[in-house]
């Protein structure tokens, strides 16, 4: 069998809009961030399906989680960074320097690589943000706490020691709870970066059994710890590379005939 | 994640067993259109067999889907893997169907014989009820059954040997048969093919079991077919 060389052209691009029948929740129109001089992202304009899983896919470097943390306005904690373009959330651009950041964050919430719960017990973990945002009522909180917990997927298995505290938990649940406390707040999109990479593999399939139970709820957009996750959960992906989004599909066809020659190379392991 | 992949799995079983059925219905329309000398039904049979062709276009795309999506392995890679090879198989038992009817449809207004197209309506039944059982199998994984189902070939290969004898013979009496009986002979070897193929289902089923590739139905010697 020949071997083909590397596809090193990557200024061919393939960015499908979504189909008639799913609406966008979030979009970003020429986004660029920088960080001090370097540019992370090169204008950047996708749109995420509602209720569906989108995966961000790439090779180190890509700058899929500086996106990711772009659409929930977590890059702006960071010293030096610009963000520049357009966030659209419900018709309104939320990178304007007048939006709350804060409310935005109560909409699209965020879970991180590694489960990093308080310190404090289960139902403090999920109560803490509610409070914060003013809920007082006992049975509020309760009702809050329970359904949470139901919808990903740890309820049973913590129903009876939620006054203990979080930090006695396996691996997968501590990242479950994360997922519970970030639902907590009702937001409409769940942004997930590499949520199991700290995982092993039977804590990996529980969270991403539950992800595909939570898009019922919510539109989430993942950044997957490998390309098989991003196959095996996502609806729609989208493959960055150096800054770019290169392509932009359903899934099924990126991971079975994607449109360009460095998606294919990239899907396929010849590099990354 | 299991879970979900288990339903989709479980749904292209399902799908499998409904093109099986289609499949069966085809055989049997056909067959019984043939003894009947029913050339409407003969039409309807090459007609319908588009749905078959495209049960077997989308299953395998689902197939392929999965695998490049999944990455199964061990089990769960052989049960994608035995619907792939199978659908082929029904897909082709379709088009013998297909051929079939299309005898009829050339067979009509020839000299015809009641007692080979009541032997060919036999064989015919033994094979369909083989299906049944094939897919019956096929659901529940029962390599054991398969084993029994393919048993069942043998007799069919035997029947359809017994009608071909029975043609040259009654041909060498009675030149006005020959063009029907030559209908006969391609229906009834139609019929036989389509034998072989459910034991080739029957050879995935074991396989699913025991990850290795078996030869069921190894009855088949040089010698027999020198002498036919």
């Amino acid at each position: 069998m020949a071997v083909r060389p590397i596809e090193t052209d990557v200024t061919k691009t393939s960015i499908k809009k979504l189909p008639e029948n799913l609406t966008g929740v979030i979009s970003t129109e020429d986004l660029h961030v920088y960080y001090g001089d370097f540019e992370a992202i090169k204008g950047v304009s996708l749109e995420f399906p509602k209720n569906q899983i989108t995966a961000l896919i790439g090779p180190s470097g890509s700058a899929k989680s500086t996106y990711l943390r772009s659409l929930n306005r977590m890059n702006d904690e960071i010293k030096g960074a610009k963000v520049t373009g357009k966030i659209l959330y419900k018709g309104r651009d939320i990178n304007a320097s007048d939006v709350d950041v804060y409310s935005v964050r109560k909409q699209i919430g965020m879970v991180f690589q590694r489960p990093n719960p308080f310190s404090k017990s289960i139902y403090e973990n999920i109560a803490f943000a509610l409070k914060r945002h003013g809920i007082k009522d006992k049975n509020v909180l309760d009702e809050a706490v329970e359904t949470s917990l139901k919808q990903a997927a740890l309820w049973d298995q913590v129903k009876d020691r939620l006054h203990e505290s979080a930090i006695g938990m396996s691996g997968g649940q501590q990242q479950r709870l994360c997922i519970a406390r970030a639902i907590a707040l009702k937001p409409d999109v769940l942004l997930l970066d590499e949520p199991a990479s700290a995982l092993d593999p039977i804590s990996t399939a529980q969270v991403e059994e539950t992800l595909l139970e939570l898009k019922e709820n919510y539109s989430i957009v993942i950044v997957p710890h490998n390309m098989q996750q991003a196959s095996r959960i996502s609806d729609y992906t989208a493959f960055f590379h150096l800054g770019n989004v290169l392509e932009y599909d359903e899934t099924r066809t990126v991971f079975t005939r994607p449109a360009i020659q460095a998606t294919e190379d990239y899907v396929s392991g010849h590099y990354g | 994640m299991r879970r979900a992949f288990e339903e989709e799995l479980d749904q292209l079983h399902v799908r499998f067993f409904q093109m099986g059925r289609r499949v069966n219905e085809a055989i049997n329309k056909s067959v019984k259109g043939f003894v009947n000398h029913d050339k409407e039904a003969a039409k309807q049979v090459i007609e319908e067999d588009a749905v078959i062709n495209q049960f077997e276009h989308d299953l395998e795309h689902e197939c392929i889907e999965l695998i490049a999506l999944q990455q199964p392995v061990t089990t769960d890679l052989r049960r994608i893997v035995i619907v792939m090879k199978a659908i082929a198989d029904l897909e082709r038992m379709g088009d013998h169907a297909v051929s079939i009817s299309k005898s009829t449809i050339r067979v009509k207004g020839t000299k015809r014989n009641e007692e080979i197209e009541q032997s060919i309506s036999d064989m015919a039944d033994i094979v369909m009820q083989m299906m049944r059982d094939v897919l019956d199998a096929f659901v529940v994984d029962d390599a054991e059954k398969a084993v029994a189902v393919a048993q069942q070939d043998i007799k069919v290969d035997r029947m359809r040997k017994e009608i071909y004898q029975r043609c040259i013979e009654d041909m060498k009496k009675d030149p006005d048969l020959v063009l029907g009986a030559t209908d006969y002979m391609l229906t009834s070897t139609y019929v036989e093919r389509i034998g072989d193929y459910i034991t080739n289902i029957c050879e995935w089923i074991v396989y699913l079991d025991t990850g290795e590739i078996q030869e069921l139905n190894t009855h088949h010697h040089v010698d027999d077919e020198l002498k036919n």
